[in-house]
C-alpha cells in the first residue's frame, strides 16, 4: 500500500510537470509578442521593454521555465517598477491582465466551481444510481425500456443544449427559476442553492446517464456471479441477495467513476460555467485562454491536472478497497 | 447460471453458423438500431448533398439578407418563427439574415466531417499506441502509459487555443479542429487496445504462432489485429458522437469553427444571445445535434451488442463521456 | 420415505434436452455418486434438486421430492426453507462461490440466521463451531478472514462448513474437488467421508472422476447424454460393469497400479526396436539439456521463482513425464524448454526442433482461421509459398492425426475438444519437430477422449521417432505414457527416475504423499489408501 501510494505520487508529479511544459511550449511557440500582450495594446515600445524585463521574457525559454518552477516550489520576487512584490510558494506567477497573483485568483474562483460540482454530483449520483437500480428491479418490463430510452437520450444531449433548453423553458417561458446569479454560500445559503439549482439540474441530467447504465450492467453482472448463486442455493431471499451480496460489488465501479468525474469537475465545468455565467475556474480558463494570459492558463491547467490525477488515484484506491481481490502493487 | 449449464450440457460442438454472418443477423434483430441506422444514413446524405439541397431551396449559406431582419430591434428576423417562408425554409439568421436551412445542411457537413476525421485519427493513434504498449517491454509500456496520462489531463480547449495561435489564419479551421480533437482524445482506445493486447498475448494460439516462427509484426498482423477489430469498432462507433459533441462544445466556446463557416456548435454559440428573441435559431441546431448524437449512440449500442452479445459491461467505460470534462 | 425421489425428470434449455426421463432415489443417510462426462446432464440434475432452475428459462418436467418437499410444486418460501436447511449444496469453484466482500464466518452466520431464529452472536458462534468441525485451524480467528485469504482447500472446507451450519439431511456436492490439487482433493474427500459417518446425512456427489466416486459413495449412477445408463452398488458397477458405455468409460480411465492394457499401443519396454532409417536412436542423443535453469517472475519484494534450479535432459525418442500440483512450476519449465520463455539464469541447450501442444483446446487455435490454415502456419512461416504443396502437406497431417482432410476449411468452433487437440498436434507436427512438449495436453478432455488422444501421441511417437515431454497434474496419465518421470514441487524436481521405480518405490516423502492421494477405482483399495493417508498424515 505504501509503495502504491508513493508510485502514484511520483506518477502524478511527472504528469503535472509534463503538462506545464506542454502548455508552456504551446504558448511560447505562438507568434506574437508576449510582452506586448502582457503590457496591453496601448503600451509604448519602452513600456513593453520594461515589462519584458520585469517578467524575464527576454530570457531563454528554459530559464523562464526554471523561474516558473522556482516560484512554484520556493516562491519568487517580482519587481513592479516601484518596489518588489513577493509571491509565496506555490507561486504560479502574476496574471498579465490584472497583475493579480494567479494562486490567489484561482483560489478565489474555486468556491463557485466546488459549489457547482458538489451539488450536481449529489444530484446525478442519486438520479443515475436510482434509475439503474430501478431498471434492474423492473427488468424485462416496459419500465426498463422507457428508462433505457431516457438514459440514452440523456447521453446524447450536450450540456449546453440541455442548459439552453432549460433556460428557455424554466426561466424565459415559465419563469419558475431565476437566471443563475452566483451568490457565495457564506453570504446567503438559500440564494446560493436557489441560483445554482438550474446549473445543477442541467449537469445532473446529462451526467446521470452513464451512471444509470453502469449501475444496471454492473448489477446484472454481479447477480449472475457464482457467489450470488451460492446464497440463493442456501435459501437467502432475492431481496437480501440484491441488498447484501450484489449491491456492494456492483456499486464499487460506479463509485470509482463518480470519483473520476467529480475530480475533473473540480477542474472547472467549462461549458456549464460559461453558459450560466458562474464565476468559477472553468470560465476563468476560457477568459484566460482568449486573452492569452499565460500564467493563468498554466496555473489553471495545473490545478485541473492536479484534480484529475488525484481523482484517478482516489478511484483506484476506492475500487481496491471495495474489492480486496485487487492487490495494490 | 443457465448459460454456463447450457454450455456444459450442450457439449463442445456448436452448430456451424449458417446463412448471413451472425453480426448482421444480430444487428438486424434490434429494431432501435435499425431505425438509428436509417437516421444516420439520412444525415450523412444531407451532409453529402448540402450544396445540392441548398441549391434546390435556392439559397446559399453565406449571403446576407439585411432586408429580412428588423434593424430596429437589433436584427430580429422579420416574420413569424424566425422568418420561415417559401424562400427560406427554416427562416434566417438574426442580425445577418443568412439562410438557416442552407447553414444547417452545410453545418451538418462540417460537424459530421470534423467528427469523422477526428475519430479516424483517434483510432489510428490509439490502436498504434495501445498495440506498441501491449507488445513492448516494460519500459516502453510504462513510458507510453505516462504519455497517455498526460494526454488525459490535457484540456482540449487549451490545446485548441494554443494551436489556433500557432497555425496561420489561412489554414482551414475544420481540419485544424479535427486534428486537435484527434490528438487529444485517443487515450480511451489506446487503453482498450493495450488491455486486449495483453490478454491476447497470453493466449495459446499466439504462443503457437511464435513457435511457428513468425516475428512480432507478423504476429500482430495475423493474430492480434483481427481480434482487436471488434472492440475497436465498438469503441469508435461510440467515439464518433462524442467527437461531434466536442466539436460543438469548442465552437460553442468560441475556440472552434468560426463564422462564416457554419457548424451546429457555432450556430448554437451565436444563438446563445438570441434565444429570447429568435428561439428557432437555437432550437434547430440543438434538435439536429440531439437527433444525430442519439441516433449514433443507439447505433453504437446495437453494433456493440451485435459484435459481442455478452459484453454488456466490458466496455462500459467507453460510453461517450466527453461532455464536460474534456471541453 | 426416501430422502430424495426423482422420477421422470426432464430438463431442457431452449432446444437442448439436457436431461431425459431420469429417475432415481436416495435413502436417508445413503451416498449416491452421479458419474458422467461433460454434457451428460449430471450437474443440471443436481441443480434441479434445489429448484435452482427456477427463473432461468430452463424447462423442468417430472417430479422431484427432497426431504419431503415437492420441489416442482413448492412455492418460493417453501423452496427457500428447503435450501440450505434440509438440503445444502457445495459447488465446484470455492473461490467464486463465496462472497469476496464478507468474512467467511459472517457468511456462514448469515445462512444460519436465514433458517434459525438466533442472535448474531449465537450465529457467529455456530459459524466458528462448524469451521472448526471441518478442520480449519484457529477457527475463531480465521472466521474473520475473507475468502481470498484462504487457500483453495481451506475455501472448500469453509463452503462445506456453510453446508453443515443448519445440519441438513442431504449434502449435494457438485464436482467439489475438481478445482483442487490431488493431495487437497484427498483431504476433502476424507473430510466428506468422516462427516457423513458422524452426522448420518445423505450425500449426492456429482463428479466426472470415477475415482472420486469410488472413494466416497455407496452407490453410483452413470449418466450419458442426459440419460441414466447404469446404477448399482459402487463395488459392482465400477468393478464389473454390465453396460457397454460404463465398460468403455472405465477402460479409458488411466490407472496407476499396473501398466494398463493400452500399453501395447506404445513402445514401452521394447523401445530398442524404435528406429528411423535403420538407425537406432532411442535414449542416446540428448535433444534438450537444461542445467540449473531458473525462472523468476516479478521484481523487488514480490519475486517468485517459478522454476528454481532445474536440471534435466530429454533424449531422442523417449518420453519424459513431468508431474506436479498447481504452482509447482511445471508449465513454466515446459515453456522454457520450447523457448517461449528465456530462463532467468542457468543454461538451456536445444539441439533439435521443438514444438508444443497446449492445454486449452479453445484458446490454442485462432478462432478466426480455418483449422487447415492453423496447421499450415508453420509451413508459411518457414517461407513455403506453393499453395499446392502446403495444402497437400496439411491434408496429409490432418489424416495422420485422425481428422478428415476434407475439413481443411472448417473453423475451430465446429470441432469438439478432442478434435481441436488433434489439430494442435497436427500443427506441431507441421514444423517437423524432433521433440514435442505436451503441456497438460489432455487434461481438459473427458476420459474417453483423453485415452484416444494419448494413444494418438504414442502412435505418432512410434512412427516418427519423436521425443515427448509430457507435463500433467494427473499422475495416472503420466504413468501411462512416460518412460521416465520427474516430480516437481515448488519449482524444483524432488524426484526423477524410471516410471516403475518412481511409482513403485517412491523415495521422496512428497512423491509418497502424492501417490497416496490418487483416488482408487476399486472401493476396497480406496479404503486401504484412506488408511494409508491417515498414517502418512500422522507420521
Amino acid at each position: 500500500m505504501k509503495w502504491f501510494l508513493l508510485r502514484r505520487l511520483g506518477g502524478a508529479l511527472f504528469v503535472l510537470l509534463a503538462l506545464s511544459i506542454v502548455v508552456y511550449a504551446a504558448f511560447y511557440v505562438a507568434p506574437g509578442n508576449v510582452a506586448q500582450i502582457a503590457c496591453g495594446p496601448r503600451c509604448s515600445p519602452a513600456q513593453v521593454a520594461q515589462v519584458s524585463g520585469q517578467l524575464h521574457l527576454g530570457d531563454p525559454l528554459y530559464m523562464q521555465y526554471a523561474h516558473f518552477l522556482q516560484g512554484l516550489f520556493v516562491g519568487r520576487d517580482y519587481s513592479t517598477g516601484t518596489g518588489v512584490l513577493h509571491c509565496q510558494a506555490p507561486c504560479l506567477g502574476l496574471s498579465y491582465q490584472s497583475d493579480q497573483q494567479v494562486t490567489e485568483l484561482i483560489l478565489a474562483k474555486l468556491p463557485a466551481t466546488a459549489s457547482l460540482a458538489v451539488g450536481a454530483f449529489v444530484l446525478w449520483m442519486l438520479l443515475g444510481v436510482g434509475t439503474g437500480l430501478l431498471s434492474v428491479w423492473r427488468r424485462g418490463r416496459l419500465t426498463e425500456r422507457i428508462l433505457t430510452g431516457i438514459t440514452l437520450a440523456g447521453m446524447a444531449t450536450p450540456v449546453f443544449v440541455i442548459g439552453l433548453l432549460l433556460i428557455i423553458i424554466l426561466v424565459t417561458a415559465l419563469q419558475i427559476l431565476p437566471f443563475p446569479d452566483y451568490v457565495p454560500l457564506t453570504e446567503n445559503p438559500e440564494q446560493w442553492a436557489w441560483n445554482l439549482l438550474l446549473p445543477w439540474i442541467s449537469l445532473a441530467l446529462v451526467s446521470a446517464a452513464p451512471y444509470a447504465r453502469m449501475t444496471r450492467a454492473s448489477m446484472l453482472e454481479t447477480l449472475a456471479e457464482d457467489h450470488v448463486r451460492t446464497f440463493r442455493a442456501y435459501g437467502v431471499s432475492e431481496r437480501a441477495l440484491v441488498g447484501r451480496h450484489a449491491l456492494r460489488g456492483a456499486l464499487a465501479p460506479v463509485i470509482a467513476l463518480g470519483a473520476l468525474d467529480i475530480g475533473s469537475m473540480f477542474g472547472g465545468a467549462v461549458l456549464t460555467e460559461s453558459l450560466f455565467g458562474i464565476p468559477g475556474v472553468g470560465r476563468e480558463l476560457v477568459d484566460a485562454v482568449k486573452h492569452v494570459d499565460l500564467p493563468v492558463v498554466v496555473g489553471l491547467v495545473l490545478v485541473t491536472g492536479f484534480f484529475v490525477v488525484l481523482a484517478n488515484a482516489v478511484a483506484d484506491i476506492l475500487q481496491a478497497m471495495a474489492d480486496r481481490r485487487v492487490v495494490l502493487a | 447460471m443457465a448459460e454456463a449449464l447450457l454450455a456444459e450440457e450442450a457439449g463442445a460442438v456448436k452448430a456451424p453458423a449458417s446463412g448471413a454472418h451472425p453480426f448482421w443477423r444480430r444487428l438486424r434483430a434490434r429494431r432501435a438500431a435499425l431505425v438509428a441506422a436509417v437516421v444516420v444514413a439520412l444525415l450523412v446524405l444531407i451532409a453529402l448533398a448540402a450544396p445540392l439541397l441548398a441549391g434546390i431551396e435556392g439559397q446559399d449559406p453565406t449571403t446576407y439578407h439585411p432586408d429580412l431582419v428588423d434593424s430596429a430591434t437589433g436584427g430580429v428576423p422579420l416574420g413569424s418563427f424566425g422568418g420561415i417562408s417559401a424562400e427560406h425554409w427554416l427562416g434566417v439568421e438574426p442580425l445577418t439574415g443568412r439562410d438557416l436551412f442552407a447553414r444547417v445542411v452545410h453545418g451538418a457537413r462540417v460537424s459530421l466531417g470534423v467528427a469523422l476525421a477526428a475519430t479516424l485519427l483517434q483510432v489510428i493513434i490509439g490502436v498504434g499506441v495501445g498495440l506498441v504498449a501491449g507488445l513492448g517491454n516494460r519500459f516502453v509500456d510504462q513510458a507510453l502509459s505516462r504519455v497517455t496520462d498526460v494526454v488525459v489531463a490535457l484540456p482540449v480547449m487549451v490545446i485548441a487555443l494554443g494551436a489556433l495561435a500557432v497555425v496561420p489564419t489561412g489554414f482551414p479551421r475544420p481540419v485544424l479542429i479535427a486534428v486537435i480533437i484527434g490528438l487529444v482524445g485517443w487515450s480511451g482506445i489506446s487503453k482498450i487496445v493495450r488491455a486486449q493486447t495483453l490478454a491476447l498475448k497470453s493466449l495459446d494460439h499466439v504462443s503457437a504462432a511464435r513457435l511457428s516462427g513468425w516475428g512480432s509484426w507478423q504476429i500482430a498482423k495475423r493474430e492480434l489485429l483481427p481480434a482487436l477489430a471488434a472492440p475497436v469498432i465498438t469503441y469508435a462507433v461510440l467515439l464518433f458522437p462524442a467527437d461531434i459533441v466536442v466539436e460543438a462544445a469548442l465552437s460553442f466556446l468560441g475556440v472552434g469553427i468560426k463564422p462564416p463557416t457554419p457548424s451546429w456548435g457555432q450556430m448554437l454559440s451565436d444563438a446563445d444571445t438570441w434565444y429570447q428573441a429568435a428561439p428557432t435559431y437555437l432550437l434547430i441546431p440543438a434538435l439536429l445535434l440531439f437527433v444525430t448524437v442519439l441516433a449514433l449512440t443507439v447505433l453504437g449500442e446495437g453494433v456493440r451488442t451485435a459484435l459481442d452479445p455478452r459484453a454488456e459491461s466490458r466496455l462500459r467505460i467507453g460510453t461517450g463521456r466527453k461532455k464536460e470534462a474534456d471541453a | 420415505m426416501s430422502l430424495v425421489e426423482v422420477s421422470d425428470l426432464s430438463i431442457s434449455f431452449g432446444d437442448v434436452r439436457a436431461v431425459e426421463k431420469l429417475s432415481f432415489s436416495l435413502e436417508a443417510g445413503g451416498a449416491l455418486g452421479v458419474v458422467g462426462e461433460s454434457g451428460s446432464g449430471k450437474s443440471a440434475s443436481a441443480y434441479a434438486l434445489l429448484g435452482l432452475h427456477r427463473g432461468t428459462g430452463a424447462r423442468v418436467d417430472g417430479s422431484i421430492r427432497v426431504a419431503g418437499v415437492d420441489v416442482t410444486a413448492a412455492d418460493d418460501a417453501e423452496l427457500r426453507a428447503l435450501r440450505g436447511a434440509k438440503a445444502a449444496m457445495v459447488f465446484q469453484d470455492p473461490l467464486s462461490s463465496l462472497d469476496p466482500y464478507y468474512a467467511v464466518g459472517d457468511q456462514i452466520a448469515q445462512v444460519y440466521r436465514v433458517h434459525n431464529r438466533a442472535s448474531r452472536r449465537l450465529a457467529r458462534a455456530r459459524a466458528v463451531e462448524v469451521l472448526d468441525r471441518v478442520g480449519i485451524p484457529d477457527a475463531v480467528r480465521r472466521s474473520r478472514s475473507r475468502p481470498h485469504e484462504f487457500s483453495g482447500g481451506m475455501r472448500q472446507r469453509a463452503l462445506i462448513a456453510m453446508a453443515l451450519a443448519c445440519e441438513p439431511q442431504l449434502l449435494i456436492a457438485d464436482e467439489p474437488t475438481t478445482a483442487l490439487d490431488v493431495t487437497v482433493q484427498a483431504q476433502i474427500l476424507d473430510l466428506l467421508h468422516n462427516l457423513r459417518r458422524e452426522t448420518g446425512m445423505g450425500l449426492l456427489l456429482v463428479t466426472h472422476d470415477v475415482g472420486v466416486a469410488a472413494e466416497s459413495v455407496d452407490e453410483v449412477l452413470v449418466m450419458q447424454s442426459g440419460r441414466a445408463v447404469e446404477r448399482g452398488p459402487v463395488g459392482e458397477v465400477l468393478v464389473a460393469p454390465r453396460e457397454p458405455y460404463t465398460q468403455t468409460l472405465l477402460a479409458a480411465v488411466p490407472r496407476i497400479p499396473a501398466r494398463p492394457a493400452a500399453s501395447d499401443e506404445k513402445p514401452a519396454a521394447d523401445r530398442g526396436e524404435v528406429s528411423v532409417n535403420g538407425e537406432e536412436l532411442v535414449g542416446t542423443e540428448p535433444l534438450v539439456e537444461a542445467v540449473d535453469v531458473r525462472q523468476v517472475f516479478g521484481r523487488g519484494k514480490s519475486t517468485l521463482a517459478a522454476v528454481d534450479g532445474v536440471s534435466l535432459t530429454v533424449r531422442r525418442g523417449e518420453t519424459l513425464g513431468i508431474v506436479g500440483e498447481s504452482g509447482s512450476g511445471k508449465t513454466t519449465l515446459g515453456r522454457m524448454l520450447v523457448g517461449l520463455l528465456e530462463p532467468t539464469s542457468g543454461r538451456l541447450t536445444r539441439r533439435a526442433r521443438v514444438q508444443m501442444v497446449f492445454q486449452d483446446p479453445v484458446s490454442s487455435l485462432n478462432p478466426r482461421r480455418s483449422i487447415g490454415e492453423s496447421v499450415a502456419d508453420p509451413l508459411r512461416a518457414s517461407g513455403e509459398r506453393d499453395e499446392a504443396v502446403i495444402r497437400a502437406r496439411v491434408r496429409d497431417l490432418l489424416k495422420r492425426v485422425g481428422l478428415d482432410p476434407e475439413q481443411y476449411d472448417r473453423y475451430p468452433h465446429e470441432f469438439s475438444g478432442g478434435q481441436r487437440q488433434r489439430v494442435g498436434i497436427a500443427r506441431a507436427l507441421a514444423a517437423e519437430p524432433e521433440l514435442i512438449v505436451c503441456d497438460e495436453a489432455v487434461s481438459a478432455l473427458d476420459v474417453t477422449t483423453q485415452a484416444q488422444v494419448t494413444a494418438l501421441l504414442a502412435q505418432l511417437q512410434r512412427e516418427l521417432g519423436l521425443a515427448l515431454v509430457f507435463i500433467a497434474h494427473d499422475l495416472a496419465v503420466v504413468r501411462q505414457v512416460s518412460d521416465r518421470v520427474a516430480v516437481m514441487r515448488r519449482g524444483r524436481i524432488v524426484e526423477e527416475g524410471e516410471v516403475d521405480q518412481v511409482y513403485g518405490d517412491p523415495r521422496d516423502p512428497y512423491t509418497k504423499q502424492l501417490l497416496a492421494a490418487v483416488p482408487a477405482l476399486d472401493p476396497v483399495l480406496a479404503a486401504v489408501r484412506r488408511a494409508a493417508r491417515k498414517e502418512l498424515a500422522a507420521a
